[in-house]
């Protein structure tokens, strides 16, 4: 097999395609640990239910007999999904986690898969099983360059989870509330002594890590149009593998871990000939990865206080 | 000790509920034809169980009006016990295991999808319960049993159609194949395909895998785009196949595409769109050239749901015609009797044309191939076996 220097960036920029979506949803999984110690395994529905919303939003301002132009349309769906996916997502961490901040680490867990099959089960109930189709904001562009075929929308998904991701670096880092966050996440205990509030901090958090979440869901829904109550699974766990491999609670790692996953999915039907092997490839990674480097790659080593 | 005994008279009641039900159900399966529905009412092609169940309850309703199914010198009204397989093999076999074992049905009617009618064909043809899938074409459903029928024609007659028709209608020399290689029939027509393509004179020069449920076809599409094939073949589900056509256009793949029964759903239409206009596919029936019996049950379906029948319903009518007729045939609601009867059917006319069983579980029957034209599906040809 020989591989042309075309095909090889024509690889690439499919896994930079998906692996943006892995990125974002990863980030969520990501910071919610970083902050609880908690995996919110709910998180793969959010994103679903951000992915229907984002399909209301847009039919709604398409419908409107207003004839706005295609960038307000995409931002008008963008903005509501956000802030509906931020405030599930509080409502989820109010109902569901807080009550459980006390109890055994494993009941949140335990609590975080029922939420997912709550949602995904309701959103079954309600909207039903018929796959559904998004509509399209903008017309489909394609381009060719160098033998290296692309569409406005693959463009439009990098940037946009681009200047997403920097935004959210920017406030972890720079700002007074991601000091917080950081500082809460670097000991739980001492920072109320602060004046910080922990409870407001943490609902801030799961408000973020869903609104980039729903975001995520928007984008996937205008690169792949079909959607189903159970499409948030499968995106979840990858993305859940993709927090870990980065090093979970780590915000770069998970953009980082995000890209490697997209990578594994588009190379491995590749070089392997098969898709069948691409779920074992992406697992075997997890497992040698954590035997080598327990944190992730970009994960520091946490040290037992006594 | 109160509370002991208590607790004893509950489990006495509790015995006692569970002998009345069995005999009750003993005594009642005279009365009633008891058939079981096995289909795909969620998971992720709801639209097949979905027009499973209403083809089912339109054709009992139906025989009910007329006071019943004539069975020796009764008339007997149909009773149907619909379960979910929620598209999950092993979903599929327990519901299955329930129909017979909690509503002891005299006959089952689906799963529809091969990956789910195979397991629960082997659960049926151990309880010596009549099974007929109205839609799984793969030939390991049937395979060596002697219970389960289909109403439908096998994959190797469809893979060999769409290959010849490839190959002299399209010309094509060079083909590739996408394929769900987690699913038995996706599977199973993508190799027969091959194998016919390539015994025609052909090349198949991409043949590439995904997994149920997977959104991104980019790295395979990448791949079959760089061996420039002449035509895709795509023998996926109606809900997959918009999103691997859009993105193979997207990717600039431009040749013709065409695929197989899983297509011929309305759904596809809805999802799909202008990206599929002019593909053509095989499958088991065309609404344009319906014959009167045809023309008749559309039209009570239009009648009774506000819409058209797709060929999931059109089959699973004809599944259930075929098992009355053999129960009425046969004279008594004995499953080895009617099993008998059954696989000794000749020139059958139903909905979706004439079939003939050989002794066996799989009838021959002819195919048609459709296109999508200005949306719609249109008929193109007609294949005889």
């Amino acid at each position: 097999m020989s591989f042309p220097v075309a095909l090889v960036l024509q690889y690439l920029l499919n896994a930079l395609q998906l692996g943006s979506v892995y990125a974002l949803i990863a980030l969520g999984y990501s910071m919610v640990y970083g902050i609880l110690t908690m995996i919110n395994f709910a998180h793969g529905d959010i994103f679903m239910v951000g992915a229907y919303l984002a399909m209301w939003a847009t039919l709604f301002l398409l419908g409107l007999p207003l004839n706005l132009p295609t960038i307000f349309i995409f931002l008008g769906s963008l903005l509501f999904t956000m802030t509906v996916t931020a405030v599930l997502g509080v409502s989820i961490e109010r109902l569901a986690y807080r009550p459980l901040r006390q109890a055994p680490k494993v009941s949140a867990v335990i609590t975080a898969l029922g939420v997912g099959l709550f949602l995904e089960n309701f959103t079954l109930a309600t909207i039903g099983p018929e796959p559904r189709q998004v509509p399209a904001i903008f017309p489909v562009q394609q381009y060719s360059w160098g033998g290296v075929a692309f569409t406005n929308i693959q463009v439009l998904i990098l940037v946009v989870s681009f200047i997403l991701m920097v935004l959210l670096d920017t406030l972890v880092r720079r700002t007074l509330t991601g000091m917080a966050m950081r500082a809460i996440s670097y000991n739980r205990v001492i920072v109320p002594l602060m004046g910080v509030s922990v409870d407001h901090i943490i609902s801030l958090t799961f408000a973020i890590g869903s609104a980039i979440a729903g975001a995520g869901g928007l984008l996937y829904g205008l690169a792949y149009p079909v959607l189903d109550p159970y499409m948030g699974i499968r995106i979840g766990w990858w993305a859940f593998i993709a927090a870990v491999v980065g090093g979970i609670g780590n915000i770069r790692g998970a953009v980082l871990g995000g890209y490697v996953l997209g990578a594994v999915e588009i190379f491995t039907p590749v070089l392997l000939a098969s898709s069948t092997y691409r779920d074992s490839v992406a697992f075997s990674m997890l497992l040698i990865l954590l035997i080598f480097k327990p944190t992730g790659l970009l994960g520091r080593p946490t040290v037992e206080k006594v | 000790m109160r509370q002991r005994g208590i607790w004893q008279v509950f489990r006495v009641l509790c015995c006692l509920a569970l002998v009345c039900g069995a005999v009750g159900c003993g005594a009642k399966s005279e009365q009633e034809v008891r058939l079981g529905v096995n289909a795909e009412l969620t998971g992720s092609k709801p639209t097949v169980g979905d027009s499973c169940k209403k083809a089912m309850e339109l054709l009992a309703a139906q025989i009910n009006q007329q006071g019943g199914l004539q069975v020796g010198d009764k008339q007997i009204p149909l009773k149907l016990f619909i379960e979910d397989n929620e598209d999950k093999a092993e979903s599929a076999a327990a519901a299955a295991q329930k129909l017979i074992s909690q509503n002891n049905v005299l006959a089952i009617i689906g799963p529809n999808a091969s990956g789910n009618a195979i397991p629960a064909a082997r659960i049926c043809e151990d309880s010596g319960v009549i099974m007929i899938s109205p839609w799984s074409t793969n030939p390991k459903t049937t395979e060596g049993k002697k219970f389960i029928f289909r109403a439908c024609f096998i994959d190797d007659f469809q893979g060999q159609v769409m290959a010849k028709f490839a190959r002299q209608h399209l010309k094509a020399d060079t083909a590739a194949v996408l394929y769900d290689v987690a699913s038995e029939y996706n599977k199973g027509i993508a190799e027969f395909f091959q194998q016919f393509f390539e015994a025609d004179g052909g090349k198949v020069v991409a043949f590439v895998s995904y997994t149920t449920g997977d959104k991104d076809f980019s790295s395979q599409l990448t791949t079959i785009k760089a061996a420039a094939p002449q035509v895709l073949f795509l023998p996926n589900y109606y809900n997959e196949v918009p999103l691997q056509v859009k993105q193979a256009r997207n990717q600039g793949l431009t040749c013709a595409i065409i695929g197989s029964d899983s297509w011929g759903s309305q759904e596809l239409l809805t999802l799909g769109g202008a990206d599929l206009e002019g593909s053509f596919f095989s499958t088991h029936y065309a609404p344009d050239i319906a014959t009167p019996k045809a023309q008749g049950f559309i039209k009570a379906y239009e009648a009774k749901y506000g819409k058209k029948p797709d060929d999931v319903a059109a089959l699973t009518y004809d599944a259930g015609l075929l098992l009355c007729n053999a129960i009425t045939q046969a004279g008594a609601l004995d499953r080895t009797k009617v099993r008998d009867t059954l696989a000794q059917v000749k020139e059958f006319a139903g909905v979706t044309g004439k079939m003939t069983f050989r002794g066996g579980g799989d009838p021959v029957k002819s195919a048609v191939i459709l296109q999508v034209q200005n949306g719609q599906f249109k008929y193109f040809a007609s294949v005889q076996p």
